[in-house]
């Protein structure tokens, strides 16, 4: 019956697409329905063919790994084009020319940019975070994953979404809200995948064996619950025709842009933050094979850390139509945000104590490391440039784009890096890495890689606030704009340099772990659910 | 990785809560002092923080801060602050005559300061901050003046602009696009621009550019004169001096006779104050070229 059910549905969708094809307004439309059409033409075909095969149900005492395994091949996937798309519009900014004009309109710096934030945010660390979170889950639960091949819906379905955001940003299909790019038909798909995925994620919470639910899904779950919640109010919108790509926001002027930074400050509080605060619970004790620092620490940060993220959101408009108000929220809950931030750095940090001397010998121990201090840094300078005289400052400078790249760079790559090659040994049953002074190069690549980055960011962002701001006797500016454009050139060669060294790590990277599923030697690792 | 294991206790650990999952235990450990007192602080910071300055929405408005602040005060309290410092010696720049700013110091350092401002905030984006210019954007630096380099010549040109739509006044003139209506074939442009191009000793084609100087006279002469040396009255540039606007070479002067250029300047007298025009005037003038 079920078989039956899902033929019909897979057609249906692919008619309509073909419909939708044929009247769609705009070409992103147009490509996106044909991409549709396809993917569901050839999953009613795959579906037909399986019809009425007697299927081995699957062992229920067995983790479920296999879609672990495909999430962890997305993310390297997704990290080497998300890095690499951000050296090219880094050298964009360096070297105009590099907008061609035989591109124009595809592969300028506009349409590249939303391409890179999304490859790196939501393709990279979207899929690190899934798949490492139906790993963890299992462990820590003691219990396969519920709802079975749900978990698959979920990887696939994420993926497609992350395809029909990027084709769509090239071929110019754009609700212009940072982070929030994808047009309405993107977004309600993201929404019937995240809610597949919340349900995979609490139903094997709910069924698990252990007594007590382990930190690490505390964070993975406040993650998801506050994801949906974000990515629907901001993305309330109307779209002008079923047949067309182009939609108008619900809230307009200073409503929307509150709307939009209370999504997106909480998208770098939740997503990036809370989700890797989730990895980091679990990969850290494991690699450095110590208990977790301080339970009590850890209660008291995850509630302090949720409930104060959600408000921070107004740092992003100081100095603007935003009410003062408002902006003084802003600013006072992201002070009192420090602490319970640095509450993640501290049980991740002083967890290794007594396994110090593992930081000599273990390079993915020392990725972790590194990965807790750039966190710990971020979240210090986040309050910091929160404080509306520094903003005043700092604002629309690259001093912003530093920070966000430490964070991601340091925080968010280097602990999924770490993350990869604690699983692939594991997940393909191997007895070790391929090489470990691969990892010693990808480490130290990496490392040299974000001091240039965020340093150059650093130095011409503090440069373009003063000369922004700098004014002669009489009150007059003594700059104009393009002087502070044409200053910062240096420092952008750095950058993209910086950014070169990241990328060149994350290729040795996918070496490492590719020769480590190839050529390594084989170990058995148990894949059972223990039975308690 | 003795994955199944249980994480390793070393002796003198502290107590674990007698969890594990996954073989991942937790210390007993208590906060960090230092961390729960700065969290402490940074709350009281917040709380006294918020009472400074306004924070707190009620019904109909927010807690103002018993400071008083907003960010609009602030920003007007700066400006006020500037324009009172300013206001005589801006008064004074308006009452004074261009030619005659520069005999006083004070005003001609005003003026210097003031309009470098206006111009790298207004003008910049087309002439370049440095004033150079661009492709269809004149330099301001040499003595080559479409318009006429004058104080006077200068400020009507910044007031009123050129060929724009919003001043019955901006400066006008326009060239016929001698290729794409018909006026000339491809040889006479051929000719004409070999002949525009031998004005200021470039390599040409004798024959043509001899061919070219009867279409010239007849065609171009009317505006950029007999000599080719422009005429300010219309704008015509001045053909023999080496200075292109939009380019020397064959391509752009085959594409100028053929479509002509319609360069346009917006009208500042509109958005600007007078003592602003006044200064920017001053400032041009005072770059090099000023006759």
């Amino acid at each position: 019956m079920w078989d039956y059910i899902k033929l019909a549905v897979l057609a249906v969708i692919a008619l309509f697409a073909a419909i939708a094809a044929n009247y769609g307004h705009d070409l992103a439309y147009q490509v996106h329905a044909v991409l549709i059409m396809v993917v569901a033409a050839a999953m009613f075909i795959f579906s037909l063919r399986r019809t009425g095969d007697i299927r081995v149900p699957a062992p229920a005492n067995e983790y479920f790994d296999s879609v672990v395994r495909a999430g962890v091949i997305a993310t390297a996937f997704w990290g080497v084009v998300g890095f690499a798309a951000g050296v090219f519009i880094a050298s964009q900014l360096a070297f105009p020319s590099l907008n061609f004009e035989w591109a124009e309109g595809y592969m300028n710096f506009g349409r590249l940019r939303p391409l890179h934030t999304s490859a790196v945010i939501f393709a990279f660390g979207g899929n690190a975070l899934i798949a490492t979170s139906f790993y963890v889950v299992q462990r820590t639960s003691a219990a396969r994953l519920w709802g079975g091949n749900a978990a698959w819906f979920v990887f696939w379905g994420y993926n497609l979404f992350i395809v029909l955001a990027a084709t769509g940003y090239i071929l110019g299909a754009t609700q212009s809200k940072e982070y929030a790019e994808p047009e309405w038909y993107v977004d309600l798909w993201l929404t019937i995948v995240w809610l597949v995925y919340l349900a995979v994620f609490l139903g094997t919470i709910i069924k698990r064996r252990e007594k007590h639910i382990y930190v690490a899904n505390w964070f993975y779950l406040s993650f998801i619950v506050t994801v949906a919640m974000l990515h629907v109010f901001n993305n309330l919108a109307i779209p002008v025709s079923i047949f067309g790509s182009k939609s108008v926001q619900v809230f307009s002027g200073v409503q929307d842009a509150m709307t939009q930074w209370w999504y997106g400050h909480n998208a770098v509080g939740f997503f990036l933050t809370a989700g890797f605060l989730g990895m980091m619970y679990y990969f850290v004790p494991k690699q450095a094979e110590r208990p977790v620092y301080s339970y009590k620490l850890s209660i008291i940060h995850f509630w302090a850390l949720i409930f104060l993220y959600i408000w921070a959101g107004p740092h992003h408009l100081h100095y603007t139509a935003l009410p003062d108000w408002a902006s003084t929220l802003g600013m006072i809950f992201s002070v009192m945000l420090w602490m319970p931030s640095w509450g993640g750095m501290i049980n991740g940090l002083m967890t290794l104590s007594g396994a110090w001397d593992k930081l000599r010998t273990d390079p993915i121990i020392r990725m972790m490391v590194i990965s807790v201090g750039f966190y710990g840094m971020s979240t210090f300078e986040g309050p910091m440039m929160s404080i509306r005289a520094v903003n005043s400052l700092s604002h629309y400078t690259d001093w912003t784009i530093g920070h966000v790249h430490s964070g991601a760079l340091g925080w968010n790559g280097m602990i999924t890096f770490g993350a990869l090659y604690f699983l692939v040994p594991r997940l393909w049953h191997r007895e070790r890495l391929y090489s470990l002074s691969l990892v010693s190069w990808h480490f130290w690549l990496a490392t040299i890689g974000i001091i240039l980055y965020a340093a150059s960011m650093w130095v011409t962002g503090i440069m373009e606030g003063l000369m922004w701001r700098e004014v002669d006797a009489n009150g007059f500016l003594v700059n104009s704009f393009a002087d502070t454009v044409a200053a910062k050139f240096p420092m952008y060669v750095v950058r993209a340099l910086g950014g070169g060294m990241y990328l060149t790590g994350a290729i040795i990277m996918c070496f490492n772990l590719w020769k480590t599923v190839t050529a390594g030697a084989p170990k058995a690792y148990s894949t059972a659910v223990p039975a308690e | 990785m003795s994955d199944n294991l249980h994480t390793n206790r070393k002796p003198g650990d502290p107590e674990t809560t007698g969890h594990s999952w996954d073989g991942i235990e937790e210390f007993n450990n208590p906060m960090p002092r230092w961390w729960v007192y700065v969290f402490y602080l940074c709350i009281a910071f917040a709380l006294i923080y918020s009472v400074l300055y306004p924070a707190w929405p009620l019904v109909n408005r927010a807690t103002p801060g018993i400071l008083g602040w907003s960010t609009r005060g602030d920003v007007k309290a700066e400006m006020t602050a500037w324009h009172d410092q300013n206001k005589a010696i801006q008064a004074k720049l308006v009452a004074t005559p261009l030619a005659e700013i520069k005999a006083d110091p004070a005003l001609a350092q005003f003026a210097t300061n003031a309009g470098g401002a206006v111009f790298r905030t207004w003008c910049a984006q087309c002439h370049g901050s440095g004033a150079a210019g661009n492709k269809g954007f004149p330099n301001l630096l040499d003595d080559d003046w479409l318009w006429g380099g004058t104080l006077q010549d200068i400020h009507f040109t910044v007031t009123h602009g050129v060929r724009n739509a919003d001043d019955g006044d901006a400066r006008y003139s326009q060239m016929p696009a001698f290729g794409k209506d018909g006026i000339l074939d491809q040889t006479q442009i051929r000719d004409v621009v070999q002949y525009v191009m031998s004005l200021s000793n470039a390599a040409t084609d004798p024959k043509a550019a001899e061919a070219g100087k009867t279409v010239f006279a007849e065609n171009c002469a009317a505006c950029h004169g007999e000599n080719a040396k422009g005429d300010r009255t219309q704008g015509a540039p001045n053909l023999t001096d080496a200075i292109w606007l939009y380019g020397g070479d064959r391509k752009t002067l085959t594409e100028t006779v053929t479509n002509a250029r319609f360069g346009v300047m917006p009208a500042w007298g509109k958005r600007l104050s007078d003592a602003d025009i006044q200064a920017v005037t001053y400032y041009v003038h005072s770059l090099g070229g000023g006759e």
